[in-house]
């Protein structure tokens, strides 16, 4: 039974591309319903194809504006969190100190707990501080819970890198700034890149923080959350495409380049 | 030209490395540490700490509240709730195991049988993520939606029949019941538990297989007795990271479910920005993060493995 | 202790390195003359790659000075110092092609034309076609000889090698040996080499410094180290020694005569580094090459004024250049005689009696207050 030993040699490969299709599937229909021109206020059935929400993004009241709001918020987020971040990511790598089982617990506790707690318990502080809450407080919260995972990212980094690189730059001359930016930083720039990407991506796709925290300010996820109430514009759709296949375009476009690069030097 | 004594053992290079670069000040790794570990400080470790305080005050919100050490607050909580905390770890369990039994052939299939397409499908993992994931859950509620095709061919095949009678669907409908919940939970989640294991499985020489195979191993024994032992580390970090967040999760269950899938993060909502009892909120927030650190202690030493994320 | 004049000499006094409590390096002298290759040779962890990045200013000193002439740089960080370092494993920058590598110091001291020198080092390490790639994309023995270039386009007044071709394969790494002879012959710069490889000391070196345990056994030309030795550390490190306790019994002019399983041994008194008085004892070494073995029904054939020693042969190892022996006797156990395969007598098969033979003037004393297998094991570290 030719078919019967190829189904078996080929399970994993089959249950994995399901998994995958499981995992594709609702960006296929959010990409699909980016096209329908629902009746009624909530974009959940197939009604006909139209272009009109991809010609006019912006066209619902307060969405781009969220979107904007979102994205400055990612922006700082990041700076804040990466910088902060790197330099405790060093810190852990380059030194002893004492405390070191406190400074680490206080890593990892942010990321092994709920959101919601978090999102609880911070609020519960501005609360009892009266701070008023919007820009500022999102922030702080974001910058708060992006950081664990910079450090995380750094650290790996970091660590792999051979201490002689830094040892020899400095026999060949280059003093601690000089090597710290000609050496250090560039061989470490990966990591913080990656941390920093990834920083980007939990602040700009945050809810259950944002949402306690917010106030009366309106970031895109609180946006997205609120029309699930009040009906979904076809604008969400289109929003959420685009980004997908920016992020798509932008992986494909570094990775061939990445590829033309190397077989040039080869 | 030399003196004499006997050495110790020399310090091995990593320890001399470490030392250096020493010409800086010994409070240097303080001032790197200061601002970030402030902010943790200030933004993190405070607010438990006035969030227990919250739970023991009474009051309310025209008076002020004040710290009475009221932990009647605590029983109350947990006898009104407790139904929605059991829901929650029982959710946050089911999907944590579909998420282990869909994912790892996933991860499985990127470390070794992908060949050339491993890049491509990695993309494909992580891509979703940049699209809202409340955009996406929004999306399960067409593909679950009343007399769709799912749910045409499910309750053709006579899934629904079974399902329903084990409480997990209701009737025809897929939507707003405990097992769209379910399903949106492990969509969200899994990449957290195919990445963990993807890295963990692609640490494995290939020649390991070769190896037990070589040694009389049947492909499912090699599996048993050798790949899966050796991604226990991404087994672990891959279904911590699936189930502390969804045990927290309120969004699916109030996107894809009804009252009677309400999990304890939807209560803790509902009283901290719609009811506004602060101290009741805060006490079933303390009570989620006391109850997933212990059960996380319990895993991790369970399992022996302290290096995590 | 070789010393010159000269400014150039790396002059170390006293220096020592401790870590906590134990001591890396115990307080050392040396002096390296200008213009020398220095090696300094050991089993890993005996403190020469400590004490090569105290010279660096890798490592600070726990005490004494590091001098460079009559310059003391002991406080000098080592981005001021006027030393390269070849690394092990080269530490190449991962981020910067091979011409930015070697360009590295030179930008760093506010060099602008960097272009023709970077382009004259790569061509004298014949790396000129190779200046755009990335380390990565180089073999073993062309990073090394990026690491070479990256060093010696400062022209330092001292280059120090870290076990530099400790990750290349022998072969290569006996043609990188020639290979950095010959760039040290032409920069006339003075090297000085770690390693625990004795062939590559040996071969490399004027002068090597034998290091065990945080301090130097001995110090001196390759080939004073391998006849004369002056502590079984060194005996038994540098190639093979056979010792044998012996008891000290006269003096006859300038030699000794001693007493070992009821033979009589003869040792040149200036061949021996312990002090002899009569009754006293002594460990006596001979190399295994240096001894001849003769079948015990020829003994009468073995001219006189020899050092003899009767035995049974108990192994016999074929190895084409030579033959392996190894001779059970009265006076040791074991004792190795390798014989080159000139004449091959038929009779020497494990088992026949034989005569071991050779010239006292081979012959070394060491004090046998010492441990006899000292450096033994170290050898294969």
């Amino acid at each position: 039974m030719p078919f019967v030993n190829w189904l078996k040699r080929n399970l994993v490969v089959i249950a994995g591309l399901l998994t995958l299709a499981y995992l594709l599937l609702p960006n296929v229909v959010v990409t699909v319903f980016s096209f329908n021109k629902p009746n009624g206020r909530f974009n959940y059935q197939w009604q006909q194809f139209s272009t009109d929400a991809w010609t006019d993004p912006c066209g619902v009241a307060d969405l781009c504006g969220s979107l904007g709001l979102s994205l400055q918020l990612a922006v700082w987020a990041t700076l804040g969190a990466t910088l902060l971040g790197t330099m405790i990511a060093f810190a852990l790598v380059r030194y002893r100190f004492r405390a070191r089982g406190v400074v680490n617990s206080l890593i990892f506790l942010p990321m092994a707990m709920p959101e919601v707690v978090m999102a609880a318990s911070l609020l519960t502080l501005f609360l009892n501080m009266g701070a008023r809450l919007g820009f500022w407080t999102i922030l702080i919260a974001h910058i708060m819970f992006c950081l664990s995972f910079v450090v995380t990212a750094v650290k790996a980094r970091v660590m792999s890198m051979d201490p002689r690189l830094e040892q020899a730059a400095q026999d060949l001359y280059a003093g601690p700034a000089q090597t710290f930016l000609r050496v250090t930083l560039p061989i470490a720039a990966p990591g913080i890149a990656a941390g920093a990407l990834l920083a980007f991506a939990l602040s700009f796709d945050d809810f259950i923080i944002t949402n306690f925290n917010a106030g009366s300010t309106v970031t895109f996820p609180m946006f997205v959350w609120g029309s699930a109430q009040r009906g979904t514009p076809v604008q969400i759709n289109v929003i959420g495409t685009a980004m997908f296949l920016v992020a798509v375009l932008l992986v494909l476009a570094s990775m061939v380049l990445g590829n033309r690069r190397g077989r040039r030097k080869a | 030209m030399s003196t004499l004594t006997e050495a110790p053992p020399p310090p091995s290079p990593t320890v001399t490395d470490k030392k250096a670069p020493r010409r800086r000040g010994r409070f240097t790794p303080y001032w790197l540490l200061l601002p970030g570990m402030l902010w943790l400080i200030v933004f993190f470790a405070l607010p438990m700490i006035y969030q227990a305080s919250t739970s023991v005050q009474t009051g309310s919100l025209e008076e002020g509240y004040r710290v009475t050490w009221h932990f009647a607050t605590y029983w109350h909580a947990l006898a009104d709730y407790w139904p929605q905390f059991l829901r929650s770890v029982a959710y946050a369990a089911s999907a944590t195991v579909l998420c282990l039994l869909l994912g790892y052939p996933l991860a499985y299939l990127i470390a070794f049988r992908a060949g050339r397409w491993r890049n491509l499908i990695m993309i494909l993992v992580i891509a979703p993520f940049f699209t809202s994931f409340l955009i996406r859950t929004l999306a399960w509620k067409t593909i679950l939606a009343d007399g769709g095709p799912v749910v045409g061919a499910l309750n053709t095949l006579h899934v629904l029949d079974v399902t329903s009678w084990l409480g997990w669907t209701a009737g025809d409908r897929v939507l707003a019941t405990p097992l769209a919940v379910v399903c949106g939970l492990t969509y969200n989640f899994l990449p957290f538990m195919i990445l963990p294991l993807y890295t963990s499985l692609e640490r494995i020489d290939g020649r390991l297989h070769e190896a037990a195979g070589d040694l009389y191993a049947k492909p499912w024994t090699t599996f048993r007795k050798v790949t899966f032992p050796l991604s226990m580390p991404g087994v672990v970090s891959g279904t911590l990271l699936t189930f502390i967040p969804a045990a927290g999760d309120y969004v699916n269950a109030e996107l894809l479910g009804s009252t009677d899938t309400r999990m304890i993060g939807n209560v803790i909502q509902t009283q901290f920005l719609r009811i506004l009892d602060y101290p009741t909120a805060a006490a079933l927030s303390f009570i989620l993060m006391a109850a997933i650190l212990l059960m996380v202690t319990v895993y991790i030493r369970r399992s022996g493995t302290e290096d995590l994320v | 202790m070789k010393t010159t004049d000269n400014s150039g000499d790396v002059r170390l006094s006293g220096i020592s390195k401790t870590y906590g409590s134990f001591t890396a390096v115990h307080p050392l002298d040396l002096t390296v003359p200008q213009g020398s290759f220095f090696a300094l040779l050991g089993a890993s962890g005996c403190g020469k790659t400590t004490t090569l990045r105290m010279i660096a200013g890798l490592e600070e000193p726990s005490s004494g000075t590091v001098r460079l002439g009559d310059q003391d740089v002991t406080a000098l960080p080592p981005y001021k110092r006027p030393v390269n370092t070849v690394f092990q494993s080269y530490a190449l920058f991962p981020h910067l092609d091979v011409f930015e590598n070697v360009a590295f110091g030179l930008r760093r001291r506010g060099i602008k034309s960097v272009k023709k020198q970077v382009e004259d080092m790569l061509e004298l390490v014949q790396l000129g076609e190779q200046a755009r790639k990335k380390p990565h994309q180089l073999s073993g023995g062309q990073q090394q000889r990026v690491a070479v270039a990256r060093a010696l386009i400062n022209h330092p007044q001292v280059l120090l090698l870290d076990e530099p071709l400790g990750a290349l394969d022998l072969k290569l790494r006996r043609q990188m040996q020639l290979e950095l002879k010959r760039i040290q012959t032409e920069v006339g710069i003075t090297f000085v080499h770690v390693t625990h490889d004795q062939e590559e000391a040996m071969t490399m070196a004027d002068t090597v410094a034998v290091m065990n345990a945080g301090r130097v056994e001995q110090l001196g030309a390759p080939t004073d180290l391998y006849e004369n030795p002056q502590t079984t550390f060194v005996a038994n490190f540098l190639g093979t020694s056979n010792l044998i306790e012996a008891e000290v019994g006269t003096r006859s002019g300038d030699d000794i005569v001693l007493e070992a399983g009821g033979g009589k041994l003869v040792l040149p008194a200036a061949r021996c580094s312990a002090p002899t008085t009569a009754g006293g004892r002594l460990l006596v070494g001979v190399r295994p090459e240096k001894i001849s073995l003769t079948h015990a029904d020829d003994a009468g054939e073995i001219p006189e004024g020899r050092n003899r020693v009767t035995g049974r042969i108990a192994d016999a190892s074929f190895i084409g250049v030579s033959t392996q022996y190894v001779i059970d006797s009265p006076v040791c156990p074991e004792l190795d005689v390798y014989v080159q395969n000139i004449e091959r007598d038929s009779r020497l098969v494990p088992g026949a009696e034989v005569v071991l033979h050779w010239n006292p003037a081979h012959t070394f004393g060491l004090d046998a207050a010492q441990d006899i297998d000292a450096g033994l094991e170290e050898e294969a570290a």
